[in-house]
């Protein structure tokens, strides 16, 4: 650990941290073992589904600054707008990530339907909300699988994937897709869920739910993982507010704070509270996460209860024209659509905050000071999402 | 959507006043248009939404950074400047350029539409050979 590592061009040079010799020299000839080195962490590492880049600055064993490289897989597709025409566009919002797809194309459709002062039929607004939550629910149990595999859980991490497997079974059902929904269109949704399916829906997430319990049991419970979480990683509810966080990451933190509550889709008719923890540690944003988990089951019951009839769709004529900002509530947080439109088929501007590109800074926040085998737990617990963030 | 046109001196102050008043930065997003570059700074308290606006010129747009204010802020103004060729001064983490590897240089950055390189003749494959010719991206 006593080789300095070329850094990449943009971090910071390390040599403004005092040699050893240096250090002798100030302690009057004691010798002291610090010095500090550079780590880099990923873009490939075992614990990282998907790549980004951690330049860990390190004295002994402990991490003093990190700084995060992304744009390994930045595929321009707010670009892509330019090309496509607007109607078209809402499959490559789903295309903005593997796990949240169906929401980047629900609010894609709802900045445009605000644009156009299109009024969604109530039934559509209701499914929107069942797969949304069916996307929420497996998004949670594919986090837990990983974070239970970068702690050594490797049992626990075959069962919450063995559990997900049933959700993503019924977004086949329901929807004919098991990544890329396809069922969201501007003016409502393209399929109906029939009451057979509606059927299969309670009797397949009451298994979801018995079996999540006893997995999220058994993880929260589990000495080891207290002993790895609890009290590590701190963010403060004034921390978190500050970086901006979004999601489990800033409810963690005793911030109650949901775009579900803006009331979009079906969310105004469902009861629902935000859940908090006030601890703002890792094992708190874990907790948050498997809490969830069952709230969105509890959602996806009283929606099915309260389904409306009717049509699930309503034409779409014309063009839009004018500015939007979209907010809905993905897995990992607030996700923002900006749309700006000229009266064409193509929209002048498309952007998307993604919640994980929010969380980042308190990424950063978080690695310094940790202990270096508490980076992959780290960044696990803000479950990061590069595909959506780099867009 | 209601804007708040301000100029881009103004931006500190403003960003500052926004805090103190508890507003939460959502994002920080860049249109670029035929004459012009739109910023839009967007905060958020208790869901409400504030935008602020700034009109640049899309050869020399330079801003100052609101990383003082709101540190998390330094992702979106290096996304501006590799994205849309935005100069923003005192970016409390500045990655220089390297946060986007981008195969075309500030990509929504120019009023120009990139145009195709065409290969030389001498480097076209002969017709019926499967070998794929490779092109280096234009850059602006």
């Amino acid at each position: 650990m006593n080789s300095l590592i070329s850094s990449p061009a943009h971090t910071r040079n390390p040599q403004s941290a005092p040699t050893v010799a240096e250090q002798r020299t100030a302690t009057g000839g004691t010798p002291v073992l610090r010095g500090r080195t550079i780590i880099p962490f990923g873009p490939q590492h075992p614990v990282l589904p998907e790549p980004i880049h951690l330049d860990l600055v390190v004295e002994d064993e402990k991490v003093v600054e990190a700084r995060p490289s992304i744009g390994f897989i930045h595929r321009g597709l707010e670009k892509l707008v330019e090309k496509k025409d607007y109607l078209e566009f809402v499959y490559i919002a789903e295309r903005i990530c593997g796990i949240c797809s169906f929401i980047h194309g629900q609010t894609y459709c709802q900045a445009v339907e605000a644009m156009m002062a299109i009024d969604v039929p109530r039934r559509a607004a209701y499914l929107r909300s069942i797969w949304g939550e069916l996307s929420r629910i497996h998004s949670h149990l594919l986090w837990l699988g990983l974070m239970a595999d970068a702690m050594g859980f490797e049992s626990l991490f075959m069962h919450s994937w063995r559990v997900r497997e049933r959700v993503l079974n019924l977004i086949e059902a329901t929807t004919g897709g098991r990544v890329i929904f396809g069922s969201c269109k501007i003016g409502g949704v393209r399929r109906d869920i029939d009451p057979e399916q509606e059927k299969l829906l309670l009797s397949e997430l009451d298994k979801v739910e018995k079996e999540s319990r006893e997995i999220t049991r058994v993880f929260l419970r589990d000495n080891s993982v207290k002993q790895r979480l609890c009290g590590v990683g701190v963010l403060s509810r004034q921390e978190a507010d500050d970086l901006g966080c979004v999601g489990p990451t800033l409810r963690a933190s005793g911030i109650g704070q949901d775009m579900r509550k803006l009331g979009y889709a079906a969310y105004s008719d469902l009861e629902f509270a935000p859940i908090t923890r006030p601890e703002g540690d890792s094992f708190a944003r874990c907790v948050v996460r498997c809490e969830e988990i069952f709230q969105s089951i509890r959602l996806i019951y009283q929606a099915i209860a309260r389904l409306p009839e009717g049509e699930i769709s309503v034409k779409v004529t014309g063009n839009p024209s004018g500015e939007h900002i979209a907010r809905t509530e993905q897995p990992r947080g607030e996700v923002v659509y900006y749309l700006k439109a000229n009266g064409t088929r193509n929209l002048q501007r498309f952007r998307v905050r993604t919640p994980t590109f929010a969380n980042l800074p308190a990424l950063v926040k978080l690695l310094q000071g940790c202990d270096l085998a508490d980076v992959p737990i780290l960044v696990l617990t803000i479950d990061p999402c590069i595909s959506c963030t780099e867009r | 959507m209601q804007f708040e046109i301000i100029a881009p001196d103004a931006l500190l102050q403003k960003a500052s006043g926004l805090k103190n008043d508890g507003y939460r930065l959502v994002q920080i997003g860049a249109t670029r248009l035929p004459k012009r570059l739109e910023l839009t700074y967007t905060f958020d308290l208790n869901g409400g939404l504030r935008h602020l606006r700034m009109e640049l010129s899309p050869t020399a747009a330079r801003m100052p950074s609101i990383t003082s204010v709101y540190w998390g802020a330094f992702l979106y103004e290096n996304e501006l400047h590799d994205l849309f060729n935005v100069h923003v001064d005192g970016i409390a983490v500045d990655f220089h350029g390297t946060l986007y590897q981008t195969t075309i240089k500030f990509p929504f950055g120019s009023t120009k539409a990139p145009q195709a390189n065409p290969l030389p003749p001498s480097a076209k494959p002969p017709s019926g050979d499967a070998t794929l010719a490779t092109t280096s991206m234009p850059r602006p």
